[in-house]
């Protein structure tokens, strides 16, 4: 893996020149291809950063699979959880084609050394957390993964066409439980803009920092890995979902937002991106929990593991005697 | 970490959507075993009535062309231009062929 077996200095490299290329003709760059160590590192980073939020965010949700008001609702938000779990594992089927395996990416989350979206860092204090949640973090989502569809990386790109085929019903159910109830009871509608008041500005953050301050940003154009700034698509979020809002008959909680005529945006607000980095660095409401409650189920899931293994084992030198028998 | 999956093998997995298609690629899973992997696929691939066959291969038996010799590898198609129907003019006359 990588560059580093004598190979000429890096800007004279005919395999950069090949590479350069490809991005240029926006080809995809498939796993064999020869690529640069940091086109490669920064994939990992960002597809088991974005696998890690995916199984991750199984667990806001998860909390409320034994609550959820109707069976109808406990079906719908089971299999909602479901694939948020196969949308980690498509991902981290993708990551392990750059040369990392599964383990070690495990591994990395476990021990903190790497990062998961900081929207999961928030507790789902009521139900109508979980309707906040698929209309605005599940929204924001789709806004942030439809362009990774034409990722420069294949398997990334592949991987992500799958998760937002499945994203839209996630987004959808979230939006109708908001609508139950926001035209339900007072203490419905109470509890329903309760949730957007908590969950607005944490879903509007999950777009990144300004550009002006993003580290990796214009690189990551360069190579196709992303295709929009994050101030744009944050725009184009609020741009979508304020007249949802307003459908609802809820106030966003943004005294300063309101609609510029001129530009046909929504101005919003300034965002406290104080918070942002403090929630980041750990010290989110749920930050730890999340984390302890993830190694918890990795260390209690290790038997059923082994047993899976001891009976691959023992079906294999099973077949390996009858084989034996036979040829005797 | 206790219960490593580190040693279970890499399955590849190719869906058929319907009947009169090919099975196509839709990624990989990890098993110990054949029995598990296509039960982990079909878990995966196929929540949404994506499939009604699944196979699974063993990444490390499938033999690929190396991408360092495509040119070389697929050279011997680019100069029989005559394989392709639009190398051969006809008159105007000639319709539908």
């Amino acid at each position: 893996m990588g560059n580093d077996d004598g190979a000429p200095a890096p800007e004279h490299d005919p395999r950069l020149a090949r590479f350069d290329a490809l991005i240029d003709a926006d080809e995809r760059i498939e796993p064999t291809d020869w690529m640069p160590d940091r086109y490669r590192d920064t994939l990992v980073r960002q597809i088991a950063q974005h696998a890690h939020s995916e199984i991750i965010g199984m667990q806001p949700e998860g909390n409320w699979l034994t609550r959820a008001p109707s069976l109808r609702r406990k079906a719908i938000l089971t299999a909602k959880v479901q694939d948020e779990a196969g949308h980690g594992l498509y991902l981290y089927g993708a990551a392990e084609t750059l040369g990392t395996p599964r383990d070690e990416l495990l591994d990395r989350l476990h021990t903190g050394r790497q990062k998961y979206s900081s929207i999961f860092n928030y507790a789902t204090l009521t139900w109508a957390d979980v309707g906040a949640i698929g209309w605005l973090v599940d929204g924001a989502a789709i806004m942030n993964q439809v362009p990774l569809c034409r990722c420069s990386y294949g398997p990334y790109a592949r991987a992500m066409v799958r998760v937002c085929k499945e994203e839209s019903f996630h987004q959808r159910q979230g939006f109708q439980i908001m609508l139950e109830l926001s035209t339900g009871t007072d203490g419905q509608r109470a509890m329903a803009q309760d949730a957007l008041d908590r969950w607005w500005w944490p879903s509007i953050m999950m777009f990144g920092p300004p550009d002006a301050e993003s580290v990796h940003g214009d690189q990551n154009m360069r190579w196709g890995i992303k295709r929009f700034g994050n101030d744009e698509l944050r725009q184009k979020f609020i741009d979508a979902t304020v007249p949802q809002a307003d459908l609802l008959g809820l106030t966003i909680p943004d005294p300063d937002l309101r609609f510029d005529e001129e530009t046909g945006h929504y101005v919003h607000g300034p965002i406290d991106w104080d918070h942002f980095w403090d929630v980041i660095k750990g010290n989110g409401p749920a930050s730890r929990e999340r984390i302890s409650t993830r190694v918890a189920a990795h260390v209690e899931g290790a038997w059923v593991r082994e047993a899976a293994t001891a009976y691959a084992a023992k079906q294999t030198a099973r077949v390996g005697t009858e084989h034996g028998g036979a040829a005797a | 970490m206790t219960g490593s999956t580190a040693d279970w093998p890499l399955w590849e997995v190719f869906v058929r959507s319907r009947r009169g298609v090919s099975h196509v690629h839709a990624g990989t899973v990890h098993a110990p075993d054949a029995e598990l992997a296509l039960q982990n696929a079909r878990d995966l691939f196929t929540r949404r009535s994506e499939g009604i066959s699944i196979w699974v291969v063993r990444s490390s038996d499938v033999t690929a062309s190396d991408p360092d010799d495509r040119e070389a590898f697929f050279d011997p198609a680019a100069d029989k231009t005559f394989r392709h129907p639009t190398d051969f003019e006809l008159p105007d006359d000639v319709a539908n062929m």
